[in-house]
This record gives C-alpha cells, sequence and structure tokens, in this order.
C-alpha cells in the first residue's frame, strides 16, 4: 500500500499542477507562451495519467476492493481533499506569470531529481513512467528556468514581481524533500535530490540576479499526508464536478 | 469609363490562371484589404474562440477528455498564429491587429459570442461549429492569396480531426443516461441555428461575394456552403438518433438536397454588432490577458536587448 500511495502522490502533484496551469490556457500574455503553458499542462496530465492507470492496475491486482474496479478516473474524481496527496506547492493559486513560471521551476527541477532516481527503481513499471516523463521535464525545466532569469533581469517591475513570487513560494517548497510514511524505505534519497536541487535554484536565482533566499525557515507542509490549503477544496469541486453529479455515467 | 491598370489586368489573370499571388507580388488595395480583413478575423475567431472551450477545462468529466480538450484548445492557439504570420504579409503588425480586435474594429466569427453551458456544447462546437468552419476552410486551402491557402491546409488536416472528435463526444452521451441524452439534444438545439449563422448573410445580401469570387478568395457562396452543411449534417444526426430543431428541414427529392427554415437575421445582426450574449466578456477577456500581459511582453523584450547588446559588445 505504501508504494501505491507514493504512485498516488506523484499522480496527484501532477495533475493539480496541471489543473493550475489550464487556467492560463486561452489567457497567456502572448500567444507563443499561451501554447508553451498549455503543452506543460498537457504533459503534466499526461504523466498524471500514466501514474493513475499504474496505481488502478496495482490496486485492482491487491484485490482488496471486491466488486469495486480502480481505474484513473476513479482515482482521480472519486477521491476527497483529505485522500490526495500532492503537495501544497502544486496547489496554490496560478498567480501571475512571475508566480507561475517560478512554481513551474521549482516542481519540475525536483521531478528531474526524483524521475532520474525512479531510473534504478526495481519497479519497472515506474521506472518506464520516469523515463518517457524525463524527456518532458528537462523540457519545462529549462523553459520555466528561462523565465525566471528573463523575469529577474528584465524590468523594475519584473524583478519585483520575481522577488515577490519568490517569498510566497519558498515556504513550500520543503516540502518536496520531507518524505511522507510512504516514502520511508522506497530508495529514493531525498536528502541527496535536495542538495541538487539547491545548487539549481542557486544557478538560476543568480542568474537572474536575484538573492536565494534563507534554506532554513519553517517551511509549510501536510499535502502529502492529505491535509491540503483552503484552495485544495474548490480545486477538486470544480474539477470533480460532473463526475459527482452524474455518478452513473460514461463519457 | 474607367480604365483599368495593366497590373490589374495582369493580376486577374495570374487568377484566372490559378496562380497564386504571393506577398511581395503587385495586387490591387482593394485585394490586399480584403485579405487582411479576412485573414486577421479568421485569426482572431481562433484565438477568441479558445475562450467558451477553454471554460470547460478544469471541469472536464474524465482525464482522457480533459487532455483531448487542452489539445484541442492549443490546436487553436496554433492555428491563430499561423493565421497572424500569414496576415502579417500583407503588411500589418500582429500587435495593431490584436488592437483593432479589442477596439472592436476587427471582427471575429460571432458564434464565439454564445456560451457553453454544459459538457455536451464540447461536443456540439467539435461537431457543428468546427464543422461548418471545415467546409469554409476546405475551400479556402485554394484560395488565390499563398500564404492564406497554405496556412489553411496545415489548419485542415487538424480541424477535421477535431470534427470527429466532437461528433465522437456527443455519440457517448447519445448512447448514456437519459441525463446525458438530454444534455446532448439541449446543446444540438442551442447551436445548430448560430452554426447556421457562421456562413454568414444570404447571397443576396452579402456586400463582399462577387468580388471576392472574381478573386477566388472565396470560391463558394455562402448559400452554397450553407446548403453543403445541412445536407452533412442532416445525415449525420440520424447517427446519433438525436434531432435538429428545425421543422422545415425535410429532404428535397427534386433539388437533391435539405430544405430548411428560415435563419433568425434579427438575432444574426444583433450578435455581429455586439448585442450577443457573450460578446462584452469574450472581448474583455482578451483584453484583460493581453493587458495583463504587458509586464511579461516588456521584461522579455528587455531582457532580449540586454543579451543583444552584451553580444553586440564581445563582438566588437
Amino acid at each position: 500500500m505504501q508504494h501505491i500511495n507514493f504512485i498516488l502522490s506523484l499522480a496527484d502533484s501532477n495533475l493539480i499542477l496541471s489543473q493550475r496551469n489550464a487556467e492560463w490556457c486561452g489567457h497567456g500574455p502572448v500567444l507563443e507562451q499561451d501554447i508553451a503553458i498549455t503543452n506543460i499542462t498537457l504533459d503534466l496530465l499526461g504523466q498524471a495519467r500514466n501514474f493513475y492507470q499504474y496505481a488502478a492496475r496495482l490496486i485492482n491486482e491487491t484485490g482488496n476492493m471486491p466488486g469495486h474496479i480502480a481505474t484513473e478516473d476513479s482515482l482521480a474524481y472519486r477521491r476527497t481533499e483529505r485522500e490526495f496527496k500532492n503537495i501544497l506547492l502544486c496547489e496554490l493559486p496560478k498567480g501571475d506569470w512571475a508566480q507561475t513560471v517560478l512554481r513551474q521551476y521549482f516542481y519540475s527541477a525536483f521531478c528531474k531529481g526524483l524521475y532520474f532516481q525512479l531510473l534504478q527503481s526495481q519497479d519497472q513499471s515506474l521506472a518506464a513512467i520516469a523515463e518517457k516523463s524525463l524527456k518532458e521535464v528537462n523540457y519545462h525545466v529549462r523553459w520555466s528556468g528561462e523565465w525566471v532569469i528573463r523575469l529577474g533581469d528584465g524590468t523594475a517591475e519584473s524583478k519585483q514581481r520575481i522577488k515577490q513570487a519568490l517569498q510566497f513560494l519558498w515556504p513550500y517548497t520543503g516540502e518536496m524533500f520531507m518524505p511522507a510514511d510512504f516514502e520511508n524505505n522506497n530508495g529514493i534519497d531525498l536528502a541527496s535530490i535536495k542538495k541538487q536541487w539547491l545548487l539549481d535554484v542557486q544557478t538560476i536565482l543568480e542568474e537572474a540576479t536575484l538573492q536565494m533566499p534563507a534554506e532554513h525557515i519553517f517551511m509549510q507542509s501536510g499535502g502529502k499526508s492529505g491535509t491540503h490549503t483552503e484552495h485544495m477544496g474548490y480545486i477538486l469541486a470544480e474539477m470533480q464536478y460532473l463526475q459527482r453529479m452524474y455518478p452513473d455515467a460514461n463519457w | 469609363m474607367t480604365t483599368i491598370h495593366p497590373l490589374e489586368i495582369n493580376f486577374q489573370d495570374k487568377i484566372d490562371q490559378e496562380a497564386k499571388i504571393e506577398p511581395k507580388d503587385w495586387m490591387p488595395d482593394a485585394y490586399r484589404k480584403t485579405n487582411l480583413r479576412q485573414i486577421s478575423q479568421h485569426a482572431h475567431s481562433e484565438v477568441v474562440g479558445m475562450l467558451p472551450e477553454g471554460n470547460w477545462i478544469t471541469r472536464a468529466p474524465s482525464l482522457k477528455r480533459k487532455a483531448i480538450l487542452i489539445a484541442k484548445v492549443q490546436d487553436e492557439a496554433g492555428h491563430g498564429l499561423y493565421l497572424y504570420c500569414a496576415a502579417e504579409t500583407l503588411g500589418q503588425s500582429r500587435e495593431q491587429m490584436i488592437d483593432d480586435l479589442h477596439s472592436g474594429k476587427a471582427k471575429y466569427s460571432s458564434i464565439f459570442n454564445y456560451p457553453t453551458l454544459t459538457w455536451a456544447d464540447m461536443g456540439a462546437i467539435g461537431w457543428l461549429v468546427d464543422g461548418a468552419a471545415i467546409l469554409n476552410q476546405v475551400m479556402l486551402c485554394r484560395t488565390s492569396y499563398g500564404p492564406y491557402a497554405r496556412a489553411m491546409v496545415r489548419i485542415c488536416k487538424e480541424e477535421s480531426f477535431h470534427q470527429r472528435q466532437g461528433f465522437e463526444t456527443l455519440l457517448v452521451l447519445s448512447k448514456g443516461t437519459e441525463e446525458q441524452k438530454a444534455m446532448c439534444q439541449d446543446a444540438i438545439n442551442r447551436w445548430w441555428w448560430p452554426s447556421l449563422m457562421m456562413f454568414g448573410p444570404k447571397d443576396s445580401e452579402s456586400t463582399n461575394s462577387d468580388q471576392s469570387m472574381k478573386w477566388k478568395i472565396k470560391r463558394k457562396s455562402n448559400d452554397e456552403l450553407r446548403q453543403n452543411f445541412v445536407d452533412m449534417i442532416a445525415e449525420q444526426i440520424k447517427l446519433l438518433g438525436m434531432t435538429l430543431p428545425d421543422s422545415h428541414l425535410k429532404w428535397n427529392e427534386q433539388r437533391g438536397s435539405y430544405d430548411f427554415g428560415e435563419i433568425n437575421w434579427d438575432e444574426f445582426w444583433n450578435v455581429v454588432k455586439g448585442n450577443g450574449p457573450c460578446n462584452k466578456e469574450r472581448i474583455d477577456a482578451r483584453r484583460k490577458a493581453h493587458e495583463e500581459g504587458a509586464w511579461v511582453r516588456e521584461a522579455a523584450l528587455a531582457y532580449a536587448d540586454k543579451k543583444n547588446k552584451i553580444k553586440t559588445v564581445s563582438a566588437a
């Protein structure tokens, strides 16, 4: 079950961030970037689906829930906010473009380290999903990193905005590296991912002419264990509404 | 008697011989203007058209449907981009075109001024709205202005895919629960007439048609295309087991076509003039995105300038 929960947490983080980024579709700052963020939205959704489909297969194999077949949709649409295991960072509002690109950078740089380790996982299916996702994540890191630099070293206004985003988002970055129950003894070395992540962030922030925030501040957490922000209920209410309203329908 | 300029005779010859007109070729002012108006209007339609469908992305009822919908709306952004580029070859900047959209000077397809109220609207838009658009676009693949024709070839491939997806979305609903069937029929009822309006005024009322036909900007009249559409949809709807909301719809053996009822032209002209249910909302949303994105575009420019200066200095 721990292993399944771990996979679900990966699925949930990707889905919820995809849901947030999707809010940009049709509202981006310029058409080319509307397309770019929507691309990332689609990639994250695709990754979420791969993780959900795999988790559903494992759940069905355990046979713990007779008469109930788990699917990607039952997992995405029929669990409550207390069951979702995404990190808080992913559920925060999209904010302005600065907040969106910086959050994407923080998250994608983390995924890069995580998926890289998953390549070595004894679970072949998980390693295969990680391998497929890594190609996309590398692009997400590059795209979002370039935007962080551009905004930091752009105009006075863009610098002010990215600074604000940094201040707002930073306390939500620690959760990525705090192991949840289901992350104990699963072969993932979060400490080493964190080390590399901090180096990567520092490099990007320096190039963006921004100050690295203090590392040892109080970090928000709870997402992985289902204690979310107040945003989460609204995200699910919107996302799950049709499945909840018409429980017998197929779409 | 007006004399026809030799260049214009040459230009018309080219068109008559089915040669494409390219950006650097001589063209009458009115040809340039008509194309610019039409291509930019088409580009705006793609971009504004992202809004009614984008409205359902966060609420799509399954992950697969969500992925399909996001990809579709993203395709529309891509189409907008090709079309803005095609229009720019006629000498107007994208920025100017966008300003004209926001000021109301430039138009976009009125269909997007109708609201998307239920999930079934995603199917109805794909099937009916994209279906109507395709008939127009297939014709435009052979339009006389080269960059426009080439953009349309790319766009048509994706659009026909969208139409099939839309139909399939409705097909699933039509075989679903009673509530889903009702949702499906309701969406068809609401989108049918606005879809017919997409072909524009009747030929007898259309001011731009004759010249556009002569210049082969368009090759079929509004009424011809509309009839093709009715004939296509009246057959396809049988597969859904749904009905079209037109009591006059009837196969006419003699014409080999369907007869259909009269469009509410009063509604048509009102939506064109800005009085549709969502005209204001759509333009406000586009304007807001553009205004809120201004600082982002400025930052990107400022950064690019800095980098270019550094390059210039180090190259010196």
